[in-house]
């Protein structure tokens, strides 16, 4: 990969990207910590954990927009994955609050004891350690989806059959998760976290480490999906998206390229319920609810479906948007603009904020009159290199 | 000036009674009454059965007063005393009003738990002389779940004495368990009543073998092994009969939830997440009706729900034509984005009605022929569930009637099978659209009148059941409404069968797996449409 040019990894719109997120994480931290609570230029640590959340909820429609934008799946179950991701940091999180729970016992969680049970179950072995936790924030939404999508993709289930069945999946986790026996404490989930890595989750210093962490990580993740969509992988992920099955007669395993993309964007969203769950301080089984999953697809849908930052730009203005709406007069009207912004943006603006934007920026560039289809995407990366796959597939 | 009147008759009647009284001393009835006198909880037993055994027609209104605590004694006077529920006494040897100052020693009859027992199994033999059939038959039972020994005697009489088939049989199983559990009585009576017993075949009968003592003779043993043996799998069948009838009710509710969207999703290939916004517009259309019916036609109501289905029809029909027209035709060919417009929608329409109406659940009330239950062999059926599955199948039938025979049905299928070709035919291809969407989302608002009859109407009502909806349609097979039908009662049989291994909960998820692993055999439904239109 040493011929891999670092200058399509990172073009243009990705260095503002990135630069404008080294910024915040570092502004961020500074205004809330350094600066005096009675200047006007201070950030509340309330604010800090918001920023926190949104960041999370961005690294989660950056995992949607990859396999939407790019290869076509809409999964209406992105939640599962985010949900299961957050519940194996919950479970780390558990096992840190020791002896220090209401019922002060040093093996079982609360609700364990208050359930009367007499041991921890087998699956939450191993959760005292964070490298273990880690391991499994990536591995159990990752072989989920491998196994899920082994089966759908092989079947050659597509459109919106796979958004029906994610639906389903999540649905399914979701009434599992409810139950009390299944040992992650039933509906009231996981929750009353005291330490993370030895540092007390409510502190000033953590949530602002939290904070640069969850940003640490969208950048890698914006990266990785930079590096996924700008080779050759991604050129046959776009041709998937817009014809698969020209796709498959070119010799290409459509399944295969699908499972790996989807298992990918799994565990991106795992990782961004990991992160979500020290910083909002609970995690319940109502995050797998499927209203959720589709509510992130719109903030894809909003900021503009195969763009990535639109990705992002659009769960941040969406999420702001919701807080600003339901804190105050208006929060009967929320769930309005909520579905009519799903209406909206779907009729007028099908490509999001971004999409538009580069759109229109790229057909005063180019004064080339696509003629193209008004309902398809323009590819992330510059039309030229459009045509790319098709030669190596003729070989 | 009433009021005296009363004393004077109560003092007549109080000088006769004291007359008779002294006259008809003697009787075994009133013997049995100073039984109650004594105070000591041994003889008040004997009283009781004297008292029941005595044959007088008031006896059994003693022993419900005794029962109630009620019945009260002067043990000076050797008198009992049956305090009515209105404070008044009536002498218990009589049954008279009592209207002498009340005796100051009088104090309630004690009885224990043991006592109430033997009141309630004599009150049983009692009643089993009753005139009403229906009393003489919850007597029997009463007698077949005390087995009370004492009862035999009685039983007999009555069971000689009966015309009615239905209590005669009752007599005669609780004669059987009355042998049964008696320890002086031959192996070859107890055999005879174990073929009374099994021939009942029911839980109690069953029950009733399960509690006989280990050191029976060994045919009789035999002869019990047997009975149970035939017991259980008569309950089995009827386990697996009530199962059934419960999985049809839940396929009707999945068939009549599904089958708009069998039209919008299966013909119209439109993904229409505000399907279930659809049922619940229809379920508030009900709850206004029944509103209206309530406070200005109360006599209208048993015919509510024949007002609310035409007008469900078209409120949900009316809101759907306007969702097709100003949403969905700009979406045609972009199932993705028309699931999310859709999806927003259901939004909006939720949030319209929480506004209107409130978040609260909606009281929509059943009419007099949808409530109630009756029995049919082993199993209750009840009204509601029984005429949904009725109505289920009548939407069903003119659906499928009305798609073959009418022309706005042979237009919808036109459209459905080649759209250009339908169009040079001079078909209104956009009106048909609307027209298909409006249908659909019409029977999902009639969908909503039946459900609001199960369930509770509030804006979540259709979130409920659009998720259970999709999976129908694409269990059975899109495009198809015979598949609606069959995966909607597979889906609800199958369920049902389920839950008494896996609980509730975990059957629904059992199904949600199932179902996604039978999508991968076969993406495209139990059945599937072949040839061209698969990819169209």
């Amino acid at each position: 990969m040493g011929a891999f040019p670092l200058t399509r990894l990172i073009d243009r719109a990705a260095t503002i990207f990135l630069v404008l997120l080294g910024a915040f994480a570092i502004a961020i931290p500074v205004l809330n910590l350094l600066v005096p609570a009675s200047s006007g230029l201070h950030v509340s640590t309330y604010l800090v954990a918001l920023f926190g959340k949104y960041i999370c909820y961005a690294i989660l429609a950056l995992s949607i927009d990859l396999i939407w934008g790019y290869a076509g799946i809409l999964s209406l179950g992105h939640g599962a994955f985010f949900a299961l991701g957050g519940y194996a940091m919950g479970m780390y999180l558990m096992r840190q609050i020791g002896s220090r729970g209401v019922y002060a016992n040093p093996i079982l969680p609360d609700f364990m004891v208050f359930l009367n049970w007499h041991e921890l179950p087998f699956y939450w072995y191993g959760f005292d350690w964070f490298l273990y936790a880690a391991l499994m924030i990536l591995l159990v939404p990752g072989l989920l989806a491998f196994v899920f999508g082994w089966f759908a993709f092989r079947s050659r289930v597509s459109g919106v059959y796979l958004s029906i069945i994610t639906q389903a999946m999540t649905y399914a986790l979701m009434l599992g998760f409810f139950r009390n026996n299944f040992g992650f404490g039933g509906n009231n989930g996981l929750t009353d976290f005291k330490d993370i890595l030895g540092f007390p989750v409510q502190a000033e210093a953590t949530r602002n480490a939290l904070l640069v962490t969850s940003c640490l990580a969208l950048a890698l993740g914006f990266l990785i999906c930079r590096a996924v969509v700008t080779s050759k992988l991604g050129k046959v992920l776009i041709a998937i998206r817009d014809a698969e099955a020209r796709t498959r007669f070119l010799g290409y395993r459509v399944e295969a390229y699908k499972l790996f993309v989807f298992t990918l964007s799994a565990c991106m969203a795992g990782v961004a319920g990991a992160l979500y769950v020290p910083q909002v301080g609970i995690i319940n089984p109502s995050e797998f609810a499927p209203g959720n999953s589709i509510e992130a697809v719109i903030w894809v849908a909003v900021g503009g479906r195969g763009t990535l930052t639109g990705a992002v730009l659009g769960a941040l203005v969406v999420n702001y948007a919701k807080t600003f709406f339901t804190s105050g007069l208006l929060a009967p009207y929320w769930l309005f603009m909520l579905g009519g912004l799903f209406v909206a943006v779907t009729l007028f603006l099908p490509r999001g904020i971004i999409g538009t934007l580069k759109y229109g920026f790229e057909n005063r560039a180019a004064k080339s009159a696509a003629a193209e289809d008004a309902l398809d995407i323009e590819p992330a990366t510059a039309p030229a290199e459009g045509a790319a796959p098709q030669p190596s597939a003729a070989e | 000036m009433r009021c005296s009147c009363d004393r004077i008759v109560a003092f007549v009647f109080a000088l006769g009674l004291l007359l008779i009284g002294a006259a008809a001393h003697a009787g075994p009835y009133e013997d049995a009454l100073v039984g109650f006198t004594q105070g000591s909880l041994s003889d008040t037993g004997d009283a009781i059965n004297a008292v029941a055994a005595s044959g007088n027609p008031l006896a059994p209104v003693v022993l419900q007063a005794l029962k109630d605590a009620r019945l009260q004694f002067s043990a000076e006077k050797k008198q009992v005393f049956i305090k009515t529920a209105g404070g008044k006494l009536l002498n218990a040897a009589t049954g008279k009003p009592f209207t002498d100052a009340p005796p100051a020693d009088l104090d309630d009859v004690i009885v224990n738990n043991r006592l109430r027992n033997a009141i309630d199994a004599a009150l049983g033999s009692l009643t089993l002389m009753a005139p009403e059939a229906n009393k003489r038959y919850e007597a029997a039972q009463a007698v077949f779940k005390s087995r009370d020994e004492s009862a035999l005697p009685v039983l007999e009489k009555a069971l000689a004495a009966e015309k009615d088939a239905r209590v005669k049989r009752a007599l005669a199983e609780a004669r059987a368990a009355i042998i049964l559990y008696q320890a002086d009585s031959s192996a070859a009576d107890k055999i005879a009543a174990i073929a009374v017993i099994r021939d009942r075949g029911d839980q109690d009968a069953l029950g009733l073998l399960d509690g006989l003592p280990t050191d029976l003779p060994p045919e009789v043993a035999k002869a019990v092994a047997a009975a149970r043996g035939t017991i259980q799998s008569t309950l089995a069948l009827w386990g697996g009969v009530q199962n059934a009838w419960y999985g049809l009710s839940l396929g009707s509710v999945l068939l009549l939830a599904a089958i708009g969207l069998a039209i919008t999703f299966g013909v119209m290939g439109v993904i229409n997440m505000a399907h279930g916004e659809m049922v619940m517009l229809g379920a508030y259309t009900t709850f206004v009706v029944q509103e209206i019916i309530r406070t200005r036609y109360p006599g209208l109501f048993d015919y509510s729900l024949f007002i609310a289905v035409p007008l469900a029809f078209l409120v949900a029909g009316a809101v759907g034509i306007a969702i097709e027209r100003s949403i969905i035709r700009f979406l045609y060919g972009r199932p993705l984005e028309t699931l999310l417009a859709t999806w927003g929608l259901s939004l909006i329409l939720q949030q319209a009605v929480r506004t209107a109406f409130g978040p609260t659940n909606k009281d929509v009330g059943n009419p007099s022929w949808m409530s109630g239950a009756f029995d049919l062999g082993g199993i209750t059926v009840t009204y509601n569930r029984m005429w949904i599955i009725c109505f289920t199948l009548a939407v069903f039938v003119a659906l499928l009637g009305m798609l073959r025979f009418t022309r706005l049905g042979l237009e919808m299928r036109a459209v459905t099978q080649n759209r250009a070709m339908a169009a040079a035919m001079g078909i209104r291809t956009a009106r048909i659209d609307a027209l298909t969407f409006g249908l659909g989302s019409g029977i999902a608002g009639i969908a909503g009148v039946a459900l609001s009859q199960i369930d509770n109407v509030s804006p979540n009502l259709g979130q409920g059941y659009i998720i259970d909806s999709f999976m129908v349609v694409v269990f059975g097979g899109v495009g198809n409404l015979w598949g609606t039908l069959v995966g909607a009662f597979a889906l609800g049989i199958a369920n049902k069968f389920l839950e008494p291994f896996a609980g509730a909960v975990l059957g629904k998820i059992a199904i949600l797996v199932l179902i996604i692993l039978f999508i991968q055999k076969r993406p495209r439904g139990m059945f599937a449409l072949k040839g061209r239109a698969v990819e169209a």
